[in-house]
């Protein structure tokens, strides 16, 4: 206990420190990119020596890209460098010309720069951060740091990716690495045969979790990052089933007797579960505790609702897709069934919202100004309730989720034959593929387990 | 060489005379026996009646195959009665009798007159006929389950985008299923059936599986209004999970937006 709390206090007081001495840094990390001053990276292109050297050109852009994918830094680009790149902290001799980098045409705040070597017949990175606004050595340097990995590809990969984490991490800026995005595919093959697997953050280390070899679907993870939960016809009736993410082991649910029971959510203190499931013809919302005890709805409409999504901040008011107005729109309560109103316009089909963790922003899809079925991904303002498509003619596109750093969407795509899933940042850049084999669908992006 | 008799009793005579002669040889002569007491000559006779004589009794022929019949044939002389037992019964003295045992049978003749009886026995032996081919291997069934004659008779209901009411068409194929359910509930009191609601591929998964669940509902409440148990119809959604194709056209879209019916469990 003590050891956690000496920890979780120089955890604060290095951010509280960055808060106070970093410019440029985001204090206050919300659901979009576009708003705040972004600090400016210069990030040299490093060379090793040795046997090193040959895997640098895959670590060089593998940092690159790593901070780059984070959204939240402007990463100056390398073409404006001195030509003399520093690699080690001597090589900033009296008097210091961090000017060089600070002022035009680089501008930047802060410089990545270092070397590697092997050592052990492993790669060795020394890594160096340094606030260029500052001018002396002493008081810019903000860490120097070894990382080790494997001499390969790979090894070169793992130590940009530290690196990064660690500059990151120094921003104030979460790091996806460690997060889980959680998904359906159909590459085991067979008919009506889709199992939930899972990957890492960039869409390494894909594992299978479930073998049910029957249709299961629509994942949901809860907030501790321990459970996750689906549907499935593994039992014949469709039903709702809990694993545990670490060895997929299940756990007790009672589920009805309903010809539908689907789209399973947790509220953020773990104990109920909501989901949809049919009563007379009619798909309503529904709340029971984790074990399924305890059923009671949420809604009691002629109208088909789904996709129940809990306030993850708040844990009191949730996102429904409903019918009630004719189409499927958007639409929130509390869990009370107070408050309800009408998020989108009342035209098309929407689906599939989610929260942004800070509970201020949502993602959606909607059919919006397309042909009937052509989903598109939108973001919203809670506050403004203004929809800002960010897909457009690249296909098919829904099931959009938030990374728990709150700036990155994944979803899933249909651009050609198959659907796969991609990530890109809340504005709709910095598209990447994760998947390649068979149909992947419905990411969930949860954070890791501790 | 034959001997009539009378050699024969000489020679006999002379070996009998030759035998006593050289034994006497060896032992002291004793004294011949007394000559037997003259008896008394018997009384001839009575006349006598002559005894019943079977002198035929034959099975033509003697074995046959099962379902064939064989001929009984006899002869019998100074009898006053034949009887042939197995159900015959009185026969005349020479005849002949068809018979069709149904397995081996041994039939009696007893004929019995003033001299005596006499019977005679003959067996008519019954093979069994040779088995029959073995039975085809498809040979067609007599009867045929409830469920296959759902999946043979019962029609897919279509219907309109994003619609889950019967569309006209849809309620004359739902009214040809109601009368096909009636018949297989009466002939089937404990069979269930399960309507499968299914959508094309547009919308969202989440959504599809509610409409799916509308569209069969849509039917069951059409077949409880023909009068059919509620009970026996049951009702789950696949979505756009189960899609009968794939090709994104209306064609296929419309094939996979239907109910099927299907066995319950």
């Amino acid at each position: 206990m003590k050891r956690i709390h000496i920890a979780t206090l120089a955890i604060l007081a290095v951010l509280l420190a960055g808060a106070v001495l970093l410019p440029g840094q985001r204090t206050e990390i919300t659901g979009t990119i576009s708003s705040g001053e972004k600090a400016v990276l210069a990030v040299t292109d490093m060379h090793g020596s040795g046997a090193a050297e040959q895997y640098m050109d895959t670590f060089n852009k593998a940092l690159w890209d790593e901070l780059d994918s984070s959204g939240q830094i402007k990463l100056a680009p390398k073409t404006s460098y001195p030509l003399q790149v520093p690699q080690q902290e001597g090589d900033f001799k009296p008097p210091v010309m961090f000017s060089q980098w600070s002022g035009p045409p680089v501008s930047a705040n802060y410089l990545a720069f270092g070397y590697t070597a092997v050592q052990d017949n492993q790669i060795l990175l020394f890594g160096n951060f340094f606030n260029v606004g500052q001018s002396t050595v002493q008081s810019a340097k903000v860490f120097a740091n070894r990382y080790y990995g494997a001499l390969s590809g790979d090894g070169a990969r793992s130590v940009a990716r530290q690196f990064a984490a660690d500059i990151l991490k120094q921003l104030g800026i979460a790091t996806l690495s460690g997060t889980k995005i959680y998904f359906v595919s159909d590459r085991t093959g067979g008919s009506f045969v889709k199992e939930i697997w899972s990957m890492d953050y960039d869409g390494s280390n894909q594992r299978q979790l479930t073998r049910y070899g029957s249709s299961s679907s629509e994942p949901t993870v809860s907030a501790d990052g321990k459970l996750f939960a689906f549907m499935t016809f593994a039992g014949g009736n469709p039903q709702i089933r809990i694993h545990s993410t670490d060895t997929s082991r299940r756990q007790t649910f009672l589920n009805p007797v309903s010809s539908v029971v689907e789209t399973p959510e947790f509220t953020p203190d773990g104990k109920n579960i909501l989901f949809a499931a049919a009563v007379d013809g009619w798909t309503q919302l529904m709340m029971a505790g984790v074990d399924g005890s305890g059923m009671r709805r949420l809604s009691n409409v002629r109208a088909i609702e789904v996709s129940p999504r809990v306030n993850p901040k708040t844990g009191n008011d949730l996102l429904f897709i409903s019918g009630r107005s004719g189409h499927q729109q958007l639409w929130r309560m509390n869990l009370d069934g107070t408050d309800r109103e009408m998020l989108t316009t009342g035209v098309g089909d929407v689906a599939n919202p989610a929260w942004s963790p800070d509970g201020h922003h949502i993602a959606f899809s909607w059919t919006r100004g397309y042909e009937p079925g052509n989903l598109n991904i939108f973001v919203m303002d809670i506050a403004d309730k203004v929809p800002v498509q960010l897909t457009s003619n690249s296909g098919r596109n829904e099931n959009p989720w938030w990374a728990p750093d709150g700036v990155h969407l994944v979803f899933s795509s249909m651009r050609g034959r198959a659907t796969q899933i991609y990530s890109m940042l809340a504005d709709g850049t910095s598209v990447r593929q994760l998947t390649t084999q068979g149909n992947n669908i419905q990411p969930v992006w949860a954070k890791g387990i501790e | 060489m034959r001997m009539n008799s009378r050699t024969l009793s000489a020679a006999v005579f002379a070996a009998a005379l030759f035998v006593a002669a050289s034994g006497c040889k060896k032992k002291v002569a004793a004294a011949p026996p007394p000559p037997p007491p003259p008896v008394e000559a018997p009384p001839p006779p009575p006349p006598k009646a002559q005894p019943p004589r079977i002198d035929t009794f034959v099975a033509e022929p003697a074995s046959v195959e099962r379902g064939q019949s064989s001929t009984l044939r006899w002869s019998v002389a100074n009898a006053t009665s034949m009887t042939i037992d197995q159900g015959v019964g009185a026969v005349q003295a020479n005849g002949t009798r068809q018979v069709n045992p149904g397995n081996s049978t041994t039939y009696t003749l007893s004929a019995s007159g003033a001299g005596g009886m006499d019977t005679r026995s003959v067996t008519v032996t019954v093979n069994a006929p040779p088995p029959p081919p073995p039975p085809r291997p498809a040979a067609p069934k007599v009867t045929i389950s409830s469920a296959e004659v759902l999946s043979r008779e019962a029609q897919d209901i279509y219907f309109d985008y994003d619609m889950s009411d019967l569309r006209a068409d849809a309620v004359r194929s739902a009214t040809a299923n109601a009368e096909l359910l009636k018949r297989i509930f009466a002939q089937d009191p404990g069979f269930t059936v399960m309507i499968e609601g299914n959508c094309d591929e547009r919308g969202s998964a989440e959504y599809n599986l509610g409409l799916g669940d509308r569209r069969a509902t849509s039917l069951k409440d059409f077949y409880v209004q023909q009068g059919l148990p509620a009970d026996k119809i049951k009702t789950i959604s696949y979505g756009k999970e189960k899609p009968v194709c794939t090709d994104a056209n209306e064609a296929c879209y419309q094939k996979n937006r239907h109910d099927h019916m299907a066995p319950g469990q």
